[in-house]
């Protein structure tokens, strides 16, 4: 099984016309995503290479049922689509616009969360999600990946996304989820999220996490493996040598105290039962392990 | 982006949050003709993006001209934590009776507006988060719903401020989170929140941080852009749209993403070498932005070699070939480049370069093997 999506999801991608949203769109169905319908204000009734644009998103689930949208839009479009999506009763959207102002993005979560509580926003600014073999939604690139499982894989860093597809995968591992949760300050859907949902996966039988440094959901994401997570996990934490950051006055220390740092993530991670990797290869490598031994 | 103190006053004041009446000066002359204005005593403040700056000697009282000119001669060129000291502000001394915290910023974990307000105001603030976190009131703030009047005013009395100042911090802190919003603030911090002998809360010192997302919006930000940063590299770097921080290494770094680069970082150290900066060219990079990230570091003597590891996602690699073929067309870069590309269309990219693959261009399968070679061809 897969997380959040499968082959049976329908998908319009918001901002289809466009040069991303064109190449993107397209290249997911080609992967086998059901790419059913775009939208595009004043394009309505047009096509892409015969997949048909409507001009909103509720006209396009009533006309091809889509279940899922993929959010191909600028900064300034973004929030308004993601927002439109969900009134139109999409349950799962894809935002990979990078750039939305934090003050946005913070009320577009809440809005979800208080209006449109069955939508599940993946994002923004994320890689977005592929279940190998089966569908991918986002720009991940779909040749990186292997079907078959048994490793789910959650990340918070787009490129390191296709680099741990890419490790596993070049050694013969393969993936039932891989979901990138992106690195903004406020995403729509997050580790534990995540983590909760590959635990209640029977395919999935061990979890890869990608985390980097800044924030605290590492750290929630390591109480969570503590205390609810039977299955295997695997964390590299990205950030181990980068310079200390800018410093946000007093406010950001007096809400973080030490929390943030890659190693005070990395000691949480590995004090919750996880095996922590110093760089990508080696997570690419511990995995193999872990998996080797599952029987 | 951060703002100095009195940019971050200049940005306060558009809301109408009260400040002292001051300027700022460049020069001791200028210190002088600002003091005049503002009315003895005076305080005359370095101007640094770095915390300290009192304990420093950065932060003098003056009670007239002749002290003026020499605490503005001895502040201006003096080295703050590594930030020299180019500007001054000069205001107006308030009589303080109080000295109170206040801010707002975003809890990414409660994923809501952060107010934090405090009685205990001053430098020691962080000390007072560390041992006696009840002095700090906490308001967690709905977007959706915003700051009213009433709740600001049940914030000010949780914060048990003297009730002389209460009304005014209640109104004051309404005004902070419209700024904070509309101005599209990462971090509006005032430390101290004054309260005068006079009766007047005002602010005596502001932190604001700016989201660098929301600038398109902001056409009057490109003041503080020109100002905000020192490090050539990073000035260059800046006006290119990259996202870059000098560092002291031989290994130059390009990657696509932050996470890649810091990893990328994390590696080429972990192999024994050490990196010359962090730069993440972002989604979507094509061939004149891989061209302009190999100028800016093409500019840095301290570089020895390149390492360039992208992981195509949105970024096409095909393009960032072409990029890195045409940044030797234009440029005559110093360090030998080592490449890793994977992702989408990286067999294209790499048929792309393979013509042009030498002993100043070398391509690796992974970014481990790129990482050693890069750091390998840095210690020749």
């Amino acid at each position: 099984m897969s997380i959040f999506v499968d082959e049976t999801t329908r998908v319009v991608v918001q901002g289809l016309t466009g040069s991303q949203g064109r190449f993107h769109g397209l290249r997911n169905r080609d992967y086998g995503t059901r790419v059913v319908a775009g939208t595009s204000p004043g394009k309505g009734g047009t096509d892409v290479d015969g997949v048909p644009v409507y001009e909103t998103v509720a006209e396009a689930v009533a006309e091809t049922g889509a279940t899922a949208s993929f959010v191909v839009v600028p900064p300034r479009g973004a929030c308004d689509a993601i927002l439109e999506a969900a009134a139109a009763g999409i349950e799962f959207v894809v935002c990979i616009t990078e750039g939305i102002p934090a003050q946005d993005e913070c009320l577009t979560y809440n809005r979800l969360v208080e209006e449109f509580p069955t939508t599940r926003l993946l994002g923004p600014n994320c890689p977005g999600i592929i279940s190998p073999g089966k569908t991918n939604i986002g720009i991940t690139s779909g040749d990186i990946a292997l079907a078959g499982g048994p490793v789910g894989i959650v990340s918070r860093s787009g490129t390191l996304t296709y680099q741990a597809l890419h490790e596993l995968s070049a050694q013969g591992v393969g993936q039932t989820t891989c979901v990138g949760i992106g690195g903004d300050p406020v995403p729509g859907t997050n580790f534990i999220d995540c983590l909760a949902a590959f635990e209640a996966d029977p395919e999935t039988k061990a979890v890869m996490m990608i985390g980097e440094i800044g924030g605290s959901e590492e750290e929630r994401a390591a109480a969570f493996i503590a205390g609810h997570m039977t299955k295997p996990v695997v964390a590299y934490i990205a950030g181990v040598t980068a310079p200390p950051g800018r410093k946000m006055g007093h406010a950001g220390a007096i809400i973080s105290g030490s929390v943030g740092t890659a190693q005070a993530k990395m000691d949480a991670l590995a004090e919750a039962g996880a095996t922590v990797a110093l760089n990508p290869t080696e997570a690419g490598t511990k995995m193999v392990e872990v998996v080797a031994g599952l029987g | 982006m951060d703002l100095f103190e009195y940019q971050g006053k200049q940005y306060f004041a558009r809301w109408g949050i009260p400040t002292s009446p001051g300027g700022v000066a460049d020069t001791v002359d200028e210190a002088v003709t600002q003091a005049e204005a503002a009315g003895y005593p005076v305080v005359v403040k370095a101007q640094v993006k770095v915390g300290g700056r009192g304990k420093a000697g950065g932060i003098k009282l003056a009670a007239d001209a002749g002290a003026v000119a020499k605490y503005a001669d001895d502040i201006l060129g003096m080295d703050i934590k590594g930030h020299i000291v180019r500007r001054l502000w000069v205001e107006h001394a308030s009589d303080i009776a109080e000295e109170y915290y206040a801010s707002f910023t975003l809890d990414r974990a409660a994923k809501k507006h952060l107010g934090m307000l405090s009685a205990e105001g001053g430098v020691e603030i962080e000390e007072v988060a560390a041992t006696n976190p009840q002095a700090i009131a906490r308001l967690y703030v709905d977007p959706v719903d915003g700051l009213d009047p009433e709740t600001a005013r049940m914030w000010v009395d949780a914060a048990n401020l003297d009730p002389d100042a209460r009304a005014q911090a209640a109104e004051l802190m309404v005004t902070l989170y419209r700024c904070y919003v509309e101005g599209d603030c990462d971090l509006a911090e005032i430390n101290p929140l004054i309260l005068t002998t006079e009766g007047r809360v005002h602010a005596l010192d502001a932190k604001v941080t700016l989201d660098d997302s929301a600038a398109y919006r902001h056409p009057e930000w490109e003041e503080y852009a020109a100002t905000d940063t020192e490090d050539p590299r990073e000035q260059m770097a800046k006006e290119r749209g990259l996202q870059y921080i000098g560092l002291s290494g031989s290994v130059g770094i390009i990657a696509n993403g932050a996470g890649l680069a810091m990893s990328t970082l994390d590696v080429v150290t972990q192999v024994g070498g050490s990196a010359a900066n962090f730069l993440d060219i972002g989604g979507g990079a094509n061939a004149d932005v891989m061209a302009a990230a190999l100028e800016v570091i093409n500019s840095d003597p301290a570089v020895k070699s390149i390492f360039v590891n992208i992981f195509g996602g949105i970024t096409r690699v095909d393009e960032v070939a072409q990029g890195v073929l045409d940044a030797l067309g234009r440029v005559d870069i110093a360090a030998p480049i080592v490449l890793r590309l994977d992702g989408t269309n990286a067999e294209a990219g790499r048929q792309i370069l393979a013509p042009h693959l030498s002993d100043r261009l070398v391509a690796e399968p992974t970014m481990l093997d790129g990482a050693r070679r890069a750091v390998a061809l840095a210690a020749r």
